[in-house]
């Protein structure tokens, strides 16, 4: 629906925030026959640095791993071609990662969309809703008749991601200003993302865990996941694995299978 | 099924709901909660952007919460986009209404101003012209946001860099008249008059001579930085970055002498420093309350 006569004002003032190709509006003055061009430019700079910031602030490792001239131009096209949607700036940069992968100037990097999916999840579970995590006594009270058939519910914070790279190793190198050591970026790392009352945290799940991670979060029971994660890895240890998720917080409750 | 760890609205102690009188606070930065909570029975307010607290949950909160056991607080939305021309974002404006109903504001405060059109959101505080048109979707948006919370919203007058050809009222003239017709309260943002002043070539003494002073119920004072327009003149940017400049500080005691005190925000939202610096700069602002401490203020003239 277009707006009223006398409210265009904004699809007037609004397409050339974020393009640089176009002149300013004509709608817009200085005082006294002044030239708007400088004073227009404020807001467009405001627009753009403003949600690069909002990208770097997202991102920190990424931006630590390519240097800040690097990360912002690229964040600079990004900002320009995906603006964000929603007012809640943490909600800014999902696509992001994708964009990473296909910049041209990305591709001798190729674990660096990892690392963003990474830091992605990271802000997605500082946000979450809060719940109580399970206690670990409630699966010890379970009889082992039970076990194969047990559901756990989720934490809303808890996620699991898969990568083709060390991108557990390099996201966490790279969170801080510590020094980073040399990495092998080839090997395969699977991520358990996870919140506490207050704190992330990111682990490295072994072989196995995260085809049975991915399991229990997306509601299968618990001797199917063993079985996908044994399937996945032969030296998968199940009770560990359990206590791991269950330690890190990854659920809040559980039920017995048949939901009838 | 889980517990829900969050405390619920009721559980919040509500001390420093009503009016707080003229005290002076600061923007809350999470990097100062160590600091802010080591020092007892301080006396101000803290004010925080509405959006950063839209998360479901997490630290945001526990922060805010922790902030809020012991004072007052100012919920300050940012991109509610009420001087825009497209319909209030409904989801938007449910989040606004559920902060103020679970944090209990004192003051609760938005900006003549817009930041989204179509899908995009800038991000900005972008200005508008002023005309018979802009004031009755301004109004017709307060109303909505003042139906919502159920209290009178205090808006803040725009930084602006340039001006809207077809503008056809004065600034002044069409905050009064929003005031007027919604009933809202307002935000004197100091720093921006004297921006916006000195941007467009006019007296910020005759500006604030012609601003609503007896609507006033919060001031924001901040720091801005400069440059130049087309013409090679300076144009001052409303940067929050830095101390509150001298003659920022002059025409808030004017404004303060005439008003009588009122809470005032020192806004600082990027460099920002340590916190005993942010707190000095607090403490200047009480000192000129304090001075003013029995000034009439002119609100209750009006009332009277």
């Amino acid at each position: 629906m277009p707006p009223e006569p006398g409210l265009c004002f904004a699809a007037s003032f609004a397409p050339a925030l974020l393009d640089p190709a176009r002149s300013t509006p004509e709608l817009v003055t200085g005082p006294n026959g002044k030239a708007a061009d400088r004073r227009y430019d404020v807001y467009r700079n405001n627009v753009t640095v403003s949600l690069i910031d909002a990208l770097a602030a997202i991102y920190p490792a990424v931006q630590r791993i390519t240097g800040t001239d690097f990360f912002r131009a690229m964040a600079r096209f990004h900002v320009r071609s995906n603006p964000p949607t929603s007012p809640l700036l943490f909600e800014y940069g999902r696509d992001f990662p994708e964009f990473i992968e296909a910049y041209e100037h990305a591709q001798d990097m190729p674990w660096l969309a990892d690392v963003a999916r990474l830091e992605r999840a990271w802000l997605d579970a500082y946000h979450a809703a809060d719940a109580a995590p399970l206690s670990p006594a409630r699966l010890s009270a379970v009889t082992p008749e039970h076990l194969a058939d047990l559901v756990f519910i989720p934490h809303p914070a808890a996620r699991c991601l898969r990568s083709d790279y060390a991108a557990v190793t390099i996201f966490a190198a790279n969170r801080d200003n510590a020094p980073v050591m040399r990495i092998d970026a080839s090997t395969p790392e699977d991520a358990l993302i996870t919140r506490g009352e207050f704190d992330v945290a990111v682990r490295r799940l072994p072989p196995g865990g995260a085809v049975f991670a991915r399991h229990l979060l997306s509601g299968r029971p618990l001797g199917e996941a063993a079985a996908a994660a044994l399937e996945a890895a032969s030296e998968f240890d199940i009770a560990a694995n359990i206590a791991g998720l269950i330690e890190a917080g990854a659920f809040t409750s559980l039920c017995c299978g048949d939901p009838s | 099924m889980s517990t829900i760890k969050s405390a619920p609205p009721a559980a919040l102690p509500l001390r420093f709901a009503t009016p707080i009188g003229g005290v002076a606070g600061t923007s809350f930065k999470p990097e100062h909660l160590p600091a802010i909570l080591e020092a007892k029975n301080r006396r101000g307010f803290f004010e925080v952007h509405a959006e950063n607290y839209m998360g479901a949950g997490g630290p945001p909160h526990r922060a805010l919460e922790a902030i809020r056991r012991d004072h007052p607080l100012s919920l300050h939305g940012v991109c509610m986009s009420i001087g825009g021309p497209r319909p209030l974002d409904k989801a938007h404006l449910a989040r606004f209404r559920s902060l103020v109903a679970r944090y209990q504001p004192a003051l609760v405060s938005e900006h003549l101003a817009w930041s989204t059109h179509e899908t995009s959101f800038f991000n900005d505080l972008l200005p508008l012209p002023y005309t018979a048109a802009t004031l009755a979707c301004v109004c017709d948006h307060i109303d909505q946001v003042q139906e919502a919370t159920r209290r009178p919203l205090l808006l803040e007058n725009p930084s602006t860099y340039l001006a809207f050809r077809e503008s056809s009222m004065r600034e002044t003239e069409f905050i009064r008249a929003v005031a007027e017709r919604t009933g809202c309260g307002l935000l004197l943002d100091v720093n921006n008059v004297f921006i916006s002043a000195t941007n467009h070539g006019y007296s910020a003494l005759d500006y604030l001579a012609d601003f609503p002073l007896s609507r006033v119920e919060e001031i924001h004072l901040a720091g801005h930085a400069e440059q130049a327009d087309d013409e090679g003149d300076l144009l001052l940017i409303d940067s929050h970055d830095g101390p509150v400049t001298d003659a920022v500080w002059k025409l808030y005691e004017i404004v303060i002498r005439r008003r009588g005190p009122v809470p005032t925000l020192i806004e600082w939202d990027s460099k920002i420093p340590d916190w005993p610096v942010l707190q000095a700069e607090a403490a200047a602002a009480q000192a000129i309350l304090d001075r003013h401490h029995s000034a009439v203020p002119a609100g209750e003239r009006h009332a009277a």
